[in-house]
């Protein structure tokens, strides 16, 4: 039912949200970590700064991004200094572009999961004799586990209907960059109603099970704990 | 040589705490003061889970703090039991009693497991998990917990504070039992005098952060110069034994240097040591030997002091053969009696309760 085109679209887009999602837990564990136990200064301005992706319009952080990853740009240069070439439409330069548009919706749900935590139990595993790391494996990562599962549903989720971003820093290459959100555009911009409706149709439910799934596995786990 | 020193000067806005104290290596020492006292500061100065800047703690001849070192909680060989219990809630009881045990090499297991769960009556809970256990349970969890670490100091945080009346009266008796299966020396913080005068050996009085008072429980209840006197829980201790049992009546007798105490029939032996409590409020003085009375227990005692405590009361400290005892009664009596220091008088003892 869906033409060769229409499926590398939607295998690249699953491609991409999985590396993205899994970068996101990888860096946004110990941000979270890190923004629930602090008291420094610092944790203000990191999270307004780990949030900009919810109020800005992608195109702005797209623009920056682009110019950052450009062979003029700071991390353009260190890429080049590298061997690496360049980011910009690039399936790598997605990802970077990708992982800080979703950071938030990673981040803020481990970070509200840690500190609901609180320090309590895990001054209690320490008169138990476990080590910092000890204590972080074995009672904070699994009393915080709904809130990653929440986190990386929302980042996969995200980064799935993520368009202005790849826009402006993917472009529209077929296998490399052109997303399932991309690929809409193109169809609607063709004028191919049927094949846009046939991805948009993939896309609305897709997006409706996982926040389905999502709500009724927090609400499981909220009744659990209670 | 086995005890406890302590020096620490904490403070945040608001609050300072100041004390130097050594503490015995044997028995429940109670930590005893009104909230805000900084209690639980202290017992958290002691295990590591606070810093203070200034700070010397040795436990046991081993030092835990001083100016150049600071060992983490994780690494002192303590156990804690916090008010709120603190029970991890994905783990069951199973898991939960495992979490310390498994953490600390096998040759310092001084305590058995199976020992611990009998002690506290926990069997039966082994497969639940917290949040189906009552709170009283939760709380006899939580000391197999801090116990089954073997450590060489137990903290106790108001331990029965979180709990109904009714769930203290179920987790008191463990309490009685651990202090007297167990060799380890506990620091008990609380702020309520009769859990204080049943459990505790000795006592460090706390207020605004300072060490107002310390000495044996017994010691200290008997002085008028201490908040704890006013207290409607204020009253003497007294140690004594068992004399013999009266069959007819129910009684017991027990007898100690002031004299000879009935009370209601206790499962004791005789010859027995026991601690009796007698409650401030329940002793009223009279000049001459009443005849005709339904009080039992009617001692001859010496007035060794007058202490006002409100407006209208006093305090009336006793001598009774070497033992102190405390009345409680209007200053308006005090003036009628003449009571002074000095003066013979008979202590009309209304209620006796054993608390140990």
């Amino acid at each position: 039912m869906l033409n060769a085109a229409n499926l590398a679209a939607i295998l690249l887009t699953v491609k991409l949200a999985s590396v993205v999602t899994l970068l996101l837990l990888l860096i946004g564990t110990p941000i979270a970590w890190w923004l629930a136990n602090t008291r420094s200064w610092l944790k203000a301005p990191v999270e307004a700064i780990v949030a900009l992706p919810i109020v800005l319009p992608p195109s702005v952080l797209g623009f920056y991004l682009l110019v950052a990853m450009g062979p003029h740009g700071p991390v353009g240069q260190f890429t080049q200094a590298l061997g690496l070439g360049t980011l910009p439409f690039t399936f790598t330069g997605l990802v970077v572009a990708s992982v800080f548009y979703s950071l938030p919706f990673v981040v803020q749900p481990i970070q509200n999961a840690f500190a609901a935590i609180g320090p309590g139990l895990l001054e209690a595993a320490a008169t138990l004799r476990a080590r910092p790391w000890d204590r972080f494996f074995t009672v904070a990562l699994p009393l915080a586990r709904p809130g990653f599962v929440t986190a990386a549903v929302l980042g996969f989720a995200h980064t799935v209907g993520e368009f202005g971003v790849v826009l402006m820093v993917g472009g529209n290459i077929p296998g490399q960059t052109r997303v399932v959100s991309v690929q809409i555009y193109d169809h609607v911009e063709a004028l191919e109603y049927g094949q846009a409706h046939e991805l948009a149709i993939v896309l609305m439910g897709f997006s409706f099970v996982t926040l389905f799934l999502l709500y009724a596995f927090n609400r499981r786990a909220t009744m659990l704990s209670a | 040589m086995n005890d406890l020193a302590a020096r620490f000067r904490h403070g945040y806005p608001g609050f300072a705490l100041e004390v130097d104290v050594r503490l015995p290596s044997r028995g429940v020492t109670a930590i005893f003061g009104p909230s805000g006292s900084g209690k639980t500061t202290l017992l958290r100065l002691i295990a590591g889970l606070e810093r203070a800047a200034d700070g010397y703690l040795a436990v046991a001849d081993e030092v835990w703090q001083d100016a150049n070192s600071f060992v983490p909680t994780h690494a002192r060989p303590l156990g804690y039991v916090f008010q709120d219990a603190r029970l991890f809630p994905h783990l069951d009881v199973r898991r939960n009693l495992d979490y310390g045990l498994r953490r600390i090499p096998p040759s310092s297991r001084r305590v058995a497991l199976d020992d611990v769960i009998d002690l506290l009556g926990i069997g039966p809970l082994m497969d639940r998990k917290p949040g189906r256990l009552s709170g009283g349970e939760r709380q006899r969890v939580a000391i197999a917990r801090a116990l089954v670490v073997s450590p060489r100091l137990l903290l106790m945080d108001e331990p029965l504070a979180a709990l109904d009346q009714a769930r203290k009266q179920e987790v008191l008796p463990y309490l009685e039992r651990l202090h007297d299966t167990l060799d380890i020396p506990v620091l008990y913080v609380s702020h309520a005098i009769d859990e204080v005068a049943r459990l505790a050996d000795h006592m460090v009085v706390l207020d605004g952060g300072r060490v107002v008072a310390q000495g044996s429980t017994s010691d200290l209840m008997a002085r008028t110069d201490l908040p704890l006197s006013g207290d409607d829980g204020a009253g003497a201790l007294i140690e004594a034994s068992v004399a013999g049992h009266d069959e007819t009546y129910q009684l017991t007798d027990v007898v100690f240097a002031g004299g000879r105490l009935s009370l209601p029939r206790q499962a004791r032996a005789v010859g027995q040591r026991v601690r009796v409590r007698i409650l401030a409020r329940d002793v009223s003085l009279t000049l001459a030997a009443q005849t005709g009375t339904s009080i039992i227990n009617i001692l001859p005692a010496r007035v060794t002091g007058i202490t006002a405590a409100g407006p209208s009361q006093s305090v009336v400290s006793l001598d009774l053969g070497g033992t102190t005892l405390l009345a409680r009664v209007t200053r308006k009596s005090v003036d009628a009696l003449g009571l002074k220091p000095g003066l013979a008088v008979h202590a009309q003892i209304k209620g006796v309760a054993l608390v140990k």
